[in-house]
């Protein structure tokens, strides 16, 4: 893990996710934008895709969280069990708290 | 409206075809031909997704994955000055006609 960017969130934070759909590369999609969830794994830092996306060296690194949402809070009239979770990979920059 | 990969809950009932198949012969070389790329440092994943994003909204449903695959290196070819498009379109005059 790179040390040049400390995580600003830790393990079981409620986070929500950043809207926006800039014209650029970006990782995070669009039907969990401004969705609620919890940071369930802090992977590390590395550097930003975003930046690399144009030739860039990508840092500094970003943190990447793997993120917990309740399938029920993505999808309306979610058909699936009430329980069911998705866990996808959202790096920090995207990430607002409470 | 999001661009055209971020698709997660489009509406859309077309069957999925899950069966396995072989790569064909040309698959294979773009493969190749993407990693001799990423080893001499002209490109790298998040470029190529990047210019795969974006191809317009027909092209992209329209091409096949290897296909999208050398669009985008293309592109990222031209963009870096590697080559230019005039050169890959005379190549590519060049084999269409020797086949004929």
């Amino acid at each position: 893990m790179a040390s040049d960017q400390a995580a600003k969130f830790k393990i079981g934070d409620q986070v929500r996710i950043r809207v926006g759909v800039p014209p650029t590369h970006f990782r995070t999609p669009e039907y969990i934008q401004g969705k609620q969830g919890r940071i369930d794994t802090l992977w590390g830092a590395y550097p930003n895709p975003e930046s690399l996306a144009y030739g860039g060296d990508g840092l500094p690194a970003q943190p990447l969280y793997q993120v917990e949402f309740a399938q029920t809070d993505l999808w309306r009239d979610y058909k699936g069990a009430a329980n069911d979770k998705l866990l996808i990979d959202v790096y920090e920059n995207w990430l607002e708290n409470i | 409206m999001p661009k055209v990969h971020d698709r997660g809950g489009w509406p859309n009932d077309d069957p999925i075809d899950p069966d396995e198949h072989e790569m064909e012969e040309w698959e294979r070389q773009v493969d190749a031909l993407n990693g001799v790329l990423g080893d001499k440092g002209l490109k790298n994943t998040d470029q190529l997704r990047r210019a795969i994003e974006s191809l317009d909204l027909k092209t992209y449903e329209t091409l096949a994955y290897y296909e999208k695959w050398t669009a985008a290196m293309e592109m990222l070819l031209v963009e870096q000055g590697v080559m230019t498009k005039e050169e890959i379109d005379a190549k590519f005059d060049e084999l269409k006609q020797a086949k004929l």
